[in-house]
């Protein structure tokens, strides 16, 4: 891997590394001319003052003293090492005294300038920097005060230099660092999309590695491997019920086209054609109520819109369909019994309850022999709304109770009644999808079903 | 067949599944009624006319779906009594349809008698008027305020769901009604439980109108509901 790839410069870490850089290198340089204004500015202005100073004083002595006063003291301040500089002409620009040899450059009466002249280093001559002003004195005569200011130049040329090589680090270190924080982010990154890309190619079974760092990644990776497993999951439930469909819904018709086929092997009389088709319709008829269920359990497993759940008035809901089932009872044979409590409401889908409630009753009265009881009891625990059924039947055996709750199982002992499996499916999804508990308990004999509603936040 | 089916409506089937509506255009035509076919709502709407006792309008379709087909009638003032025909089986589908203007909402797939039925009851609404006080089927008489109910001059006690089954039943006097239809109307219950709970509420109610008198008024209709036999 090349250490900077498009793919990298177009990663957001890289563009927010280059805008620190950028940030930083403005600072250094803001910094730095503070810094530089406050120093060399400074002192080039307290060397003019200076310059004016002495330029006031050499004035003032010539007025007093004449020329010969004037060049006296200049001879005398010219003298050793000082960093003064001195130079007094006659009016053709001929030196009379200083330490200059010769007049710089033209320059105008009053005039600041800047030149360069030669100092005396040990046996050496060099090159320095001068600061100076023209003055005409009465009479013609010149006179240019200076200041050497090498040292000024040199302390310039030295804070321009470090503002470029700071400036030049915090470039390299800002973009530096982008580069290698980016680096690491994508290639931490790229893992999770290889491990998305594994899994779209198939592989349900990849999950995204986790550093073990614990910081917002790795907490990233584990959320997303949490969903994974759980979509994992639901799609192994899926198949599964897919496959119990397919397999369940192959043998009616099966049994169906074999009706068919029989009717149609030999001539037979037009009332077996009509038999034949007419219990081949009510098988079909058998078939689309088994979809239809299906339907109606996928509609309440894939949850509703929150929004959309109401008031359900439970009471009614119980007392309806309890008055719907009490005839069919009476006429197996059997004694319903309803112990409602009044005012009972869940937040919900009223059909889906209803619906749920009357396959509890339907399931109760089938399986309970004649002259038995179904009871339902509705009240609250609590807060908690619950509705019960139990009937005096044969009951579900505890090790297969979780199992009925599943698409299409039906214990060995009631294949002989009539039903699809899906009854208790249809109130276990429809109590998922309202955060109810549903238990199947013994009433010793028969059996317990148990709905408990989470406590309703309206009354 | 036809005898049953005593009145002859004329009937607009859209329905953009050509077999389908091939189906159940023999089968209005089978039960004596006549009937035309649109297969997308836009043609629909041209073809409509006072003359069409009932609309069957599939929900789905191209060009003008059935809701906005049904809209667009009804803000054309036609108040034609419309079936909705769906695959679309959830309570929110069936109050959009009912909400667009729909009086009635089949779920696909369904039996030709629950259609023919429905569309029965359909056609019939819109002569009898809702505001009668007092429904009267031969000597069975049933008065909507007092909640009396008498059979030749005798008074038959009902329970509450027994008044509103017969009810029921007395407004579709000579037609067939369905145990769905009447789940619905009576019950309130927009899906069929498994066990067949209605026909026992049907044969108490026959106990307390029938027994005892010649003519029996209730009965079963066989692979399709019950009829109260309207006098001839």
């Amino acid at each position: 891997m090349r250490l900077v790839s498009a793919r990298l410069i177009r990663t957001s870490w890289f563009r927010m590394a280059i805008g620190y850089a950028v940030l930083s290198i403005a600072l250094v340089t803001m910094l730095f001319s503070l810094l530089y204004w406050n120093t060399a500015v400074f002192v080039a202005e307290q060397t003019e003052e200076t310059i004016e100073a002495e330029i006031t004083g050499l004035a003032e002595h010539y007025r007093q003293a004449g020329l010969f006063g004037l060049t006296e003291v200049i001879q005398e301040r010219a003298q050793g090492q000082r960093l003064s500089l001195y130079l007094l002409t006659d009016p053709n620009r001929r030196p009379i005294a200083g330490n200059l040899n010769s007049w710089p450059a033209a320059t105008q009466p009053g005039e600041w300038i800047d030149f360069d002249y030669q100092r005396p280093v040990g046996s050496r001559m060099v090159e320095h920097r001068a600061h100076a002003q023209h003055l005409v004195l009465p009479g013609g005569f010149h006179l240019l005060v200076g200041y050497d200011v090498q040292d000024q130049v040199r302390l310039e040329q030295r804070m321009r230099q470090s503002m470029i090589w700071i400036g030049a680090l915090a470039l390299v270190l800002g973009l530096g660092g982008g580069l290698l924080i980016a680096r690491h982010w994508l290639s931490r990154v790229d893992s999770v999309n290889k491990t998305a890309g594994e899994i779209m190619d198939g592989d349900m079974s990849r999950r995204v590695p986790v550093s073990g760092t614990d910081d917002e990644l790795d907490r990233l990776a584990r959320n997303l491997n949490d969903m994974l497993d759980r979509i994992e999951a639901l799609m192994t439930g899926l198949r599964q019920v897919t496959d119990n469909i397919a397999h369940d819904l192959r043998s009616p018709l099966n049994r169906l086209r074999a009706r068919l086929e029989v009717t149609l092997m030999s001539e037979q009389d037009k009332e077996v054609y009509r038999d034949a088709l007419n219990e081949t319709m009510a098988e079909t008829d058998e078939l689309l109520k088994t979809f239809n269920a299906l339907l109606l359990i996928g509609e309440a497993e894939s949850g509703l819109d929150r929004s959309k759940l109401e008031t359900v008035d439970l009471t009614a809901r119980i007392a309806d369909a309890v008055e719907l089932y009490e005839p069919a009872a009476e006429e197996a044979g059997l004694v319903l019994e309803a112990d409602i409590a009044w005012d009972i409401v869940v937040r919900g889908n009223p059909n889906l309850i209803s619906q749920a409630v009357v396959n509890l009753l339907d399931n109760a009265l089938k399986y309970t022999p004649k002259g038995g009881t179904v009871h339902v009891r509705a009240g609250k625990t609590g807060d908690q709304p619950f509705i019960e059924v139990t009937d005096s039947g044969p009951g579900i055996p505890e090790a297969e109770r979780a199992r009925v709750l599943n698409r299409f199982v039906r214990l060995e002992s009631s294949r002989s009644t009539p039903g699809s499996g899906l009854g208790l499916s249809l109130v276990a999804a429809v109590a998922k999808l309202h955060g109810a508990k549903l238990t199947l308990g013994d009433n010793a004999p028969g059996l317990q079903v148990r709905l408990e509603f989470p406590a309703a936040a309206v009354r | 067949m036809t005898e049953q089916w005593d009145k002859t409506m004329r009937i607009l089937v859209v329905e953009d599944d050509k077999d389908a509506a091939a189906f159940i255009a023999k089968a209005l035509g089978e039960a004596g009624h006549i009937v035309d076919v649109a297969d997308n709502g836009e043609d629909a709407l041209g073809i409509a006319s006072e003359a069409h006792e009932v609309l069957i309008v599939d929900r789905m379709m191209p060009k003008l779906d059935g809701l906005q087909m049904v809209e667009q009638l009804r803000s054309q003032g036609i108040a034609t009594p419309v079936l909705f025909l769906s695959a679309l089986g959830k309570v929110d589908d069936r109050v959009a349809g009912l909400r667009a203007g729909g009086d009635d909402y089949l779920v696909k797939p369904f039996a030709m008698a629950e259609l023919l039925a429905r569309v029965e009851a359909l056609g019939r609404r819109k002569g009898a008027p809702e505001t009668q006080t007092k429904l009267t089927c031969g000597d069975l008489e049933l008065d909507l305020i007092s909640r009396d109910v008498s059979r030749g001059g005798e008074k038959i006690d009902l329970q509450p769901r027994e008044f509103k089954l017969l009810e029921y039943l007395m407004r579709n006097a000579g037609r067939v009604v369905t145990r769905s239809m009447l789940l619905e109307n009576v019950w309130d219950y927009h899906f069929d439980p498994q066990t067949n709970v209605i026909d026992v509420h049907i044969s108490r109610l026959r106990g307390k109108i029938d027994k005892g008198f010649d003519t029996q008024l209730l009965e079963t209709v066989r692979g399709a509901g019950y009829r109260l036999h309207a006098p001839g």
